[in-house]
């Protein structure tokens, strides 16, 4: 029984992490790229973190370390998706100030 | 009491993380834990140039809700675009209004949106008024907007202001 949740969370997660990998390699653009990988970490390693904890705790003793994971990949996740982003438009010399959220502007997309 | 817990959330945090790196409780560890919690805050005080003082439980629980339910429906609707027809898609820079005050809320909403699956923050202005979001398939900007201040930002007023 307990084997049947593990596998499924495993290949949950895994299916999760492919998917967002696929999504990096076919988007269009840098910031329809930088969906994938933010993404994946969330239910991707979400889903292989329930099935290790699973796993780890219910021979003896229990495994709270996946807790912890969880916790530093929602903090540094959007950090790193953030920075990322705003180094793609410093490089963009067609972002302006008012594109940048300055103004009331929006644009279709960034190649 | 304040003089010696200058932080009081970051030490429990503190503590927390302590014990769950530790993978248990027992009484030396409990001991070396409360060391850190109130030794850290201590040295690094200087580094903290503002702090959130009241933080409300029952709205932050609700959110934390929100967010975790968010993620894994939208995590759905996301293999749907990523494994569709590209064309179909319609990426979209919108402008978020930002009404928070508060530092922390704002690092907290810009995170949310990137966690949550189709958006990703891409810059907070200056003057921390406006946040630019990348969305993956935009349908209507307006309605866009109003999603993520009504989902997100609302109950982030409610827990710090």
């Amino acid at each position: 029984m307990v084997e049947i949740i593990v596998s499924f969370f495993l290949l949950a997660g895994a299916g999760f992490a492919l998917i967002g990998s696929i999504g990096l390699a076919r988007m269009p653009d840098f910031f329809t790229r930088l969906h994938g990988p933010t993404k994946a970490t969330t239910l991707g390693v979400g889903g292989m973190l329930i099935a290790s904890a699973t796993h780890f705790s219910t021979g003896p003793g229990t495994s709270l370390h996946e807790v912890l994971v969880t916790m530093f990949l929602f903090m540094t996740a959007p950090v790193s998706a953030h920075l990322v982003s705003k180094a793609a438009m410093h490089l963009d010399g067609s972002f302006t100030e008012e594109r940048r959220g300055g103004g009331d502007s929006t644009r279709e997309d960034a190649d | 009491m304040s003089r010696l817990m200058p932080q009081p959330v970051i030490s429990v945090a503190l503590l927390v993380t302590w014990l769950l790196l530790n993978n248990g409780v027992s009484a030396a560890l409990l001991v070396s834990g409360v060391v850190l919690a109130v030794g850290v805050p201590l040295f690094t005080q200087h580094f903290w140039p503002e702090y959130v003082r009241t933080v409300r439980l029952v709205p932050l629980v609700r959110l934390v809700g929100i967010v975790i339910h968010d993620i894994v429906i939208a995590n759905l609707r996301m293999v749907v675009l990523i494994l569709g027809p590209v064309s179909r898609l319609r990426p979209q820079f919108i402008v978020i209004p930002v009404s928070l005050n508060e530092p922390f809320a704002i690092t907290l909403l810009a995170s949310i949106i990137s966690l949550t699956p189709g958006t990703v923050s891409a810059n907070l202005s200056g003057d921390r008024r406006s946040l630019l979001v990348h969305d993956l398939n935009v349908e209507d900007p307006d309605t866009a907007v109003q999603r993520i201040k009504e989902r997100y930002e609302r109950p982030l007023m409610e827990i710090f202001e």
